[in-house]
């Protein structure tokens, strides 16, 4: 890495952290005033939620409740967390300190990192959960999002972020071989590339969903592509490093291109937009390989400016908007799926498979791999892993919360018609009808539901601009109704609900496909790594051998690819039959996430405190591999896939055509698909089984030793100094005072943001 | 601080950084910097989450 030069004396600087070993500052009066507040708004939140259960629950409720309870556990929880347990050193250099090269490693201001940190952790995950998950009612997804984040997701990112920062930056794959022996790190590599190829897939099914048969989306999103280009262009030849400039013009062609959608969709061209799920699968599979093998300056890059603008201007553009409209909740707190398990969004009951869906939300395996590998090459001081690793997730778990308030302030009957499958509605506003009508759904008051019909269907899928709205299932085009009704709710203007609902469903597909060529990218990498530790294919490790890098390539989209076209052409619905492989593979992700963690802990003899990660740990594995077990030995065949597969099979031998398929040649794709799906869910299961197993080992030996070495890398000591929260507390100005007196910089690398 | 956010100042960092640290060796011109930056990334990625 890079040669920081000759380095003085430290004890000629002022200091670089603040006394830390009289514990933490004493909460001033006024602070006790201001928590005890915030703790009666949030408690009155939750009690509008859970308790007050009349006709009318206002949606800014579940604000309050929310906000108030991540404040309180960010001062309190985190702290303790911070003052007991990890015992941040700021006296010690991050990576970003100790290897400033000026490009990937650089101490960044703590408030432009929360920034950064948070768009690179956001995706649509969060955003598609809460919306299935909703079919249960929005009390226990509520609850789930907003406790599961304090105890477990905040957790999680935090202390990965933490144990990185102290490992000079390495990634969660090679903390996990470092620290669970071979066998575990192996499995844990393992794990992480087989994850990814299924949330790739996945996460392409619920795009596929809202662009289907819709030549306004499909015209709108393609165009994304050719504005991308140019935006590469423009900065390579142009206007080199022009990223804002270039971004709004991005976004601008981009609200062009949304309100174009709408006049395409009325024209002769429309029927050339009109694209099958299959095509469009293919379509998708044919970019991913691109995007994975151009240079990245042409396509990648310049994507991903506009998806982190859009990804701010809309998150708080949904907030404002919930509040300035305050939609009332149209969802009873809790209903009869959550216990029967007859959903038609998802199967399952209520434990295991709330806490699967909603995923990202609360808990995100995938968010181990931020943590680790980028944020510490560019955090300034070890104590600001609390703001940034625990703070970030708990507005990712906010904007889970917002994604749920769009779902449940829609009418009951729409949601239900957009998330059942084709099988289940026959893919009509009358079949659609019917269906919901025979749900026996109720209000939140608990009266029986006026029955919906068809004309109601077809008069809002018309608002939206588009042909039906009936089964469009995956999660992405309820949330953008949802959000065209808030936004038109917030800014008036039912006329403009169709640019809202087609500015939603652009902001999620943007979304998608970033995280789709960028995790192709990625994943192809770590195979061509994992090939090149395969004695006599060494070469494969070579990043600029071009044949490789396709054989790498092809194989990767090749495996997302096959579950992506079993999915759109899975006569059960994709969605329905893959969500669920989706959030067990994240969760799992986490499992290993907070298993390497625990074990970090249990080795440096902190087995007092290995209950913080570790509970996190049992409930996830308890959740994870209870719905694993469902899904593999399940007798019933909605839930099963191989029950589902065996009641097929008989059908089929005995010349039998089951609905919802419609021929023999469906019956063999289900056949087939069922098997795929059920191994699927065994190799993950087995995958983390071994992970925990390995690490398990690690615990008895270290246990028994009272502690055990870790990978940490030894004290350097820093020379900068930065407060670890967004507003520097009273000790740190005065050394912040220290600093200016001496005439110099606390954090020069820093010093451009303030 | 939104061109932080989004790395719109990653120039005007290295440029900083290369002054303070390297004093007196040579700087990249910014087209160079910003084309060396993405040709990086193509061996590099970063992943963004689900």
């Amino acid at each position: 890495m890079s040669t920081t030069p000759s380095r003085t004396e430290v004890t000629d600087l002022p200091p670089v952290s603040v006394d830390r070993s009289s514990g933490p500052d004493p909460m001033s009066p006024t602070a006790r005033i201001v928590y005890a507040i915030i703790a009666a708004l949030g408690a009155v939140g939750w009690a509008m939620i859970a308790f007050v259960r009349g006709e009318e629950v206002n949606a800014v409720w579940f604000v309050f409740a929310a906000v108030c309870t991540y404040l309180i556990a960010f001062r309190f929880y985190a702290r303790f967390i911070e003052w007991k347990v990890l015992k941040p050193r700021d006296t010690r250099m991050t990576p970003a300190e100790e290897f400033e090269n000026g490009r990937d490693f650089m101490p960044t201001d703590r408030r432009v990192l929360f920034g950064h940190h948070f768009a690179a952790i956001a995706g649509a995950g969060p955003l598609v959960g809460p919306v299935l998950a909703a079919q249960m009612g929005y009390l226990p997804g509520t609850i789930w999002i907003i406790v599961g984040v304090v105890l477990a997701g905040a957790v999680q990112d935090y202390m990965v972020l933490h144990m990185s920062i102290r490992r000079r930056g390495r990634s969660l794959g090679q903390m996990a071989r470092d620290e669970l022996g071979r066998v575990g790190g192996i499995a844990a590599i393992v794990g992480v590339l087989a994850i990814m190829l299924i949330l790739i897939a996945v996460l392409c099914i619920v795009v596929i969903n809202a662009m289907a048969e819709s030549p306004w989306a499909v015209f709108s999103i393609a165009m994304t592509i050719p504005i991308a280009i140019f935006m590469g262009v423009y900065l390579r030849y142009l206007r080199p490093g022009a990223v804002t400039e270039v971004s709004v013009i991005g976004v601008v062609l981009l609200l062009l291109a949304i309100i174009s959608g709408g006049w395409v969709a009325n024209s002769s061209w429309a029927e050339f937009f009109t694209l099958s799920p299959l095509a469009l699968a293919w379509w998708i599979i044919a970019y991913g390989f691109a995007a994975a093998v151009l240079p990245v300056w042409l396509l990648l890059a310049p994507r991903d400016y506009l998806s982190t603008f859009m990804k701010i201007g809309t998150i708080v553009l949904l907030a404002v908007g919930i509040l300035v409209a305050m939609p009332v909740v149209q969802m009873p707190a809790v209903t009869r799926f959550a216990s029967d398990g007859a959903g038609p969004a998802f199967a399952g009951s209520l434990f295991p498979f709330l806490f699967i869906t909603i995923a990202c939300g609360a808990l995100s395996g995938f968010h181990a791999l931020i943590s680790s590998g980028t944020t510490p090459k560019l955090i300034e001081k070890e104590s600001q892993a609390r703001l940034i690793g625990y703070g970030s997730m708990l507005i990712e778990s906010f904007v889970a919360i917002m994604a749920m308030v769009a779902a449940i302030t829609i009418d009951q009957g729409t949601y239900f018609s957009m998330n059942a499958a084709k099988a289940l509605t026959q893919g009509t506003p009358e079949g659609a009808a019917e269906f919901v009508n025979g749900l026996g759904l109720t209000t939140p008051g608990g009266a029986p539901l006026p029955p919906i019909d068809a004309a109601t269907l077809v008069a809002e899928a018309q608002a939206v601009g588009e042909e039906s709205i009936v089964s469009r299932t995956g999660g992405a085009p309820t949330l953008a109704f949802g959000m065209a009704e808030v936004m038109s709710g917030a800014l008036g203007g039912a006329g403009l609900k169709a640019f809202w609902y087609h500015f939603a469903v652009m902001f999620e597909a943007l979304f998608i496909l970033t995280t789709v060529d960028a995790g192709t990218r990625v994943a192809r990498f770590m195979f061509s790594d994992a090939l090149g530790n395969i004695p006599g294919l060494s070469r494969f490790k070579d990043p600029s051998w071009t044949v490789g890098a396709w054989i790498a390539t092809i194989i990767v989209v090749a495996g997302w690819g096959s579950i992506l076209v079993m999915g759109v052409t899975d006569p059960l619905g994709g969605i329905y039959t893959l969500f669920p492989l989706f959030g067990i593979a994240n969760q799992l992700l986490a499992a290993i996430a907070l298993t390497v963690v625990t074990t970090i802990l249990i080795k440096q003899g902190l087995l007092k405190y290995a209950w913080i990660p570790g509970v996190p740990l049992a409930w996830d594995l308890i959740v994870t591999l209870s719905a694993s077990w469902q899904k593999i030995f399940s007798g019933d065949p909605k839930i099963g896939y191989f029950a589902q597969h065996t009641r097929f099979k008989e059908a089929a031998a005995a010349g039998e055509v089951l609905g919802p398929a419609k021929d023999a040649g469906d019956m063999q794709q289900v056949i087939a698909n069922t098997m795929i799906q059920g191994i699927m869910s065994i190799v993950f299961a087995g995958l983390v089984v071994i992970v925990v197993a390995a690490a398990i080992a690690v615990w008895v030996k270290a246990i028994k030793a009272g502690s055990l070495p870790t990978s940490e890398a030894e004290d350097v000591p820093s020379r900068i100094f930065a407060p670890s929260g967004f507003i520097p507390s009273e000790r740190e100005k005065a050394v912040l005072q220290q600093w200016e007196e001496a005439g110099l910089d606390p954090s020069p690398a820093a010093a451009r943001h303030r | 601080m939104f061109r932080g956010v989004v790395g719109a100042d990653a120039y005007e960092v290295y440029v900083e950084h290369q002054q303070r640290v390297h004093p007196g060796q040579p700087v990249q011109c910014k087209k160079d910097f910003w084309r060396d930056k993405t040709d990086r990334q193509d061996t590099n990625p970063t992943a963004r989450c689900c």
